[in-house]
């Protein structure tokens, strides 16, 4: 049987790819442009029994899915800049109590109201250091419309199999655009649920670390008791303010993602083989840079393309490899700078990192990338 | 036989935080008595709180507890009530949490009927952080934040839950520590979205401030101030100035937020008519 193929903006893929991953919960507040996302949930959760939720803010969206995923649910939001900053607080009370929930993000131009409808790629930073203190990070940027599907139920897989909430954050363009979309069929993508725990009720603790990093959580309802807060805790989940179970259990935190960056980390490598102008990009902007670099190569331009899919855990490794090959790197963004910035730090002053910027609310369109190609080489 | 409260608390999680003379003790034995009453099974009850002192009640409860962020504990609750709805939830927390950084929540937690049971411990005063005002505080009385006495009015939190859409609304007090669990006992087993609020002391952060010579003087506060809604019928204006209703002051019949959605699937898995 031939599968189900679509013609669908990047919100409603990424509703799909929710629904996929076994998606039952959805807690929101509209904001432009990620609206179709809860458009869509609010209309198939219910005819695969889950439930969505309009709330009264994001903050309380935020808290809702937590809320709900400690009932064992799998449990989305989604959202756009300043929503984001709301949601910041409670983000960090995820990842700090260790529930699985999914946060999509669709960037537009900031800070505060910024421009609605235009898009941008000034989130990223938010992803990782938005929430105050420190703090697992994993942030997908995926670049079209089938790839915003997937990378959703990776992004729930994430969750789960590492208790952390996981950020997806594909700008306006990707969020916004039609393209054709290919459903995978049930089973075709791995879907990853929580490990249950195999302790009995008296037993259980839901930071117990002899389980390692990543100990089992059980679900409220589920005939298990136990105590969550969003203060330092301990292994049954009791607040303490015991210097060593702080420092550990902080480290611990991290260490669940950085530990595992080989699992969660994803980019692609196009014509890098032999480049020596490396254009690292993500989102629509790593579109704009595949064209350049397809006429770049026509032009005798030994250029490749690094595309982001996974922004957080970054991969800083195989840029500083690539930083011993290539004479220049080229950062094209929708924002200031802020990948730059990352990618200076990857390669250690091996190569010259060259940003290209603009936070005016049009893409970077292959022309701009192309000169600039010419004018480091 | 005296009333086994143990059965209820986490072994090794007392003593509580409370400072001596606090209400929130007498709350949380009313809160045991009342789950005792209506037959709750531990597992199956969420008690959800936000931050602050009588957020850190939770905490002693030996049931599914969720101490969330300041005045989040609504939103949170909704969201594991929504989820799990044959889960009895249970809020609590203290005003501050409850009707300032948790008003929106609050007033919409309200305004859905979803079936669970608030207590807002209104001891008038932001505890935990040492006695700034909250929206409780009375106008004029001093707080750490308010040394020339407080400039605003005060919520009256039975009636912002009325108005907000609760379907049950009941005022207790600290000092009337026999009528709590009946109180709440009565508001777990409303269908929809049910307030208890319940007038509290805090002997440290606003006795101390406001000339309350002692914790038994602002008990006596408690004790004068209250009118039973029943006595209250047979009393003119005059004579109710300054006094505070309590007992059941509202109760309806209104569709319930979770079994609405539960027609809602129904409808959506039917196909839309």
């Amino acid at each position: 049987m031939a599968k189900k193929v679509a013609f669908l903006q990047g919100n409603e893929a990424a509703a799909h790819g929710a629904l996929y991953a076994g998606c039952k919960f959805f807690g929101g507040y509209p904001i432009t442009p990620s609206t179709e996302v809860a458009e869509v949930m609010s209309a198939e959760l219910p005819k695969v029994g889950g439930k969505f939720i309009q709330m009264e803010d994001e903050i309380g969206a935020m808290a809702s899915i937590i809320g709900a995923s400690l009932t064992g649910l799998k449990t989305l939001t989604s959202t756009s800049g300043p929503g984001l900053s709301l949601k910041q607080e409670n983000i960090g009370y995820a990842c700090i109590t260790e529930v699985p929930c999914v946060i999509i993000n669709v960037m537009r131009g900031g800070p505060s109201t910024g421009m609605p409808t235009g898009p941008s790629q000034s989130d990223v930073m938010v992803a990782k250091w938005g929430t105050h203190g420190d703090h697992p990070a994993i942030c997908l940027v995926p670049a079209s419309v089938q790839e915003l599907l997937e990378e959703m139920v990776r992004a729930f897989n994430l969750a789960e199999k590492y208790r952390t909430p996981v950020m997806v954050m594909p700008d306006e363009i990707v969020a916004h655009m039609r393209e054709r979309v290919v459903f995978p069929e049930p089973g075709e993508l791995e879907v990853i649920d929580r490990a249950a725990p195999s302790v009995s009720p008296e037993q259980y603790k839901p930071y117990d670390t002899q389980f390692g990093d990543i100990p089992p959580l059980a679900s409220f309802g589920s005939g298990y008791k136990f105590h969550v807060t969003g203060l330092n805790k301990m292994a049954d989940g009791f607040p303490t303010t015991k210097a060593s179970i702080v420092q550990a259990e902080e480290e611990r935190q991290v260490r669940k993602v950085e530990a595992n960056k080989a699992d969660i980390m994803k980019w692609e490598e196009y014509m890098v083989e032999d480049a020596e102008i490396i254009i690292v990009a993500f989102g629509s902007t790593s579109r704009s840079a595949r064209f350049a670099v397809n006429e770049a190569r026509k032009q005798g331009i030994k250029a490749g393309l690094f595309r982001l899919i996974t922004f957080w855990p970054f991969p800083e490794e195989r840029l500083l490899e690539l930083s011993k090959q290539a004479k220049a790197f080229i950062t094209p963004e929708m924002n200031l700078g802020m990948c730059t910035g990352v990618v200076k730090g990857c390669v250690e002053g091996n190569a010259p990192v060259h940003g290209i910027f603009r936070v005016d609310g049009e893409p970077i369109n292959p022309g701009q990338i192309l000169d600039k190609m010419k004018e480091v080489k | 036989m005296a009333f086994d409260y143990d059965k209820y608390i986490r072994p090794g999680k007392l003593p509580h935080i409370w400072c001596p003379g606090c209400g929130h003790g007498i709350i949380m034995k009313g809160l045991i008595r009342a789950i005792d009453t209506v037959g709750l099974k531990k597992e199956d009850t969420a008690i959800v709180s936000g931050i602050g002192c009588a957020s850190r009640l939770p905490g002693y409860m030996d049931c599914c507890t969720l101490h969330t962020a300041h005045g989040r504990a609504a939103a949170f609750a909704t969201g594991v009530k929504m989820a799990r709805p044959e889960m009895t939830v249970i809020l609590v927390g203290g005003d501050g949490d409850g009707t300032a950084i948790g008003g929106n929540h609050f007033i919409h937690a309200c305004r859905r009927n979803i079936d669970m049971t608030y207590i807002i411990m209104n001891n008038n005063i932001y505890g935990m952080t040492g006695g700034q005002f909250s929206p409780c505080t009375p106008t004029g009385a001093k707080a750490s934040t308010t040394p020339y006495g407080n400039p605003d009015p005060a919520f009256d939190v039975a009636k912002l839950a009325i108005g907000a859409g609760a379907t049950f609304v009941a005022r207790g007090t600290a000092y009337h520590a026999t009528q709590i669990d009946k109180l709440i006992a009565e508001a777990i087993q409303h269908k929809g979205f049910s307030v208890v609020e319940i007038l509290d002391d805090c002997p440290t952060t606003y006795g101390r401030r406001n000339k309350f010579k002692s914790v038994v003087e602002m008990m006596n506060r408690l004790k004068e101030i209250a009118v039973p809604v029943k006595a209250a019928e047979k009393m003119t204006p005059e004579q109710l100035q300054g006094k505070v209703l309590t007992g059941v002051l509202y109760k309806e019949d209104k569709p319930e937020y979770c079994e609405q959605y539960a027609k809602l699937i129904e409808r959506a898995q039917g196909g839309a008519k």
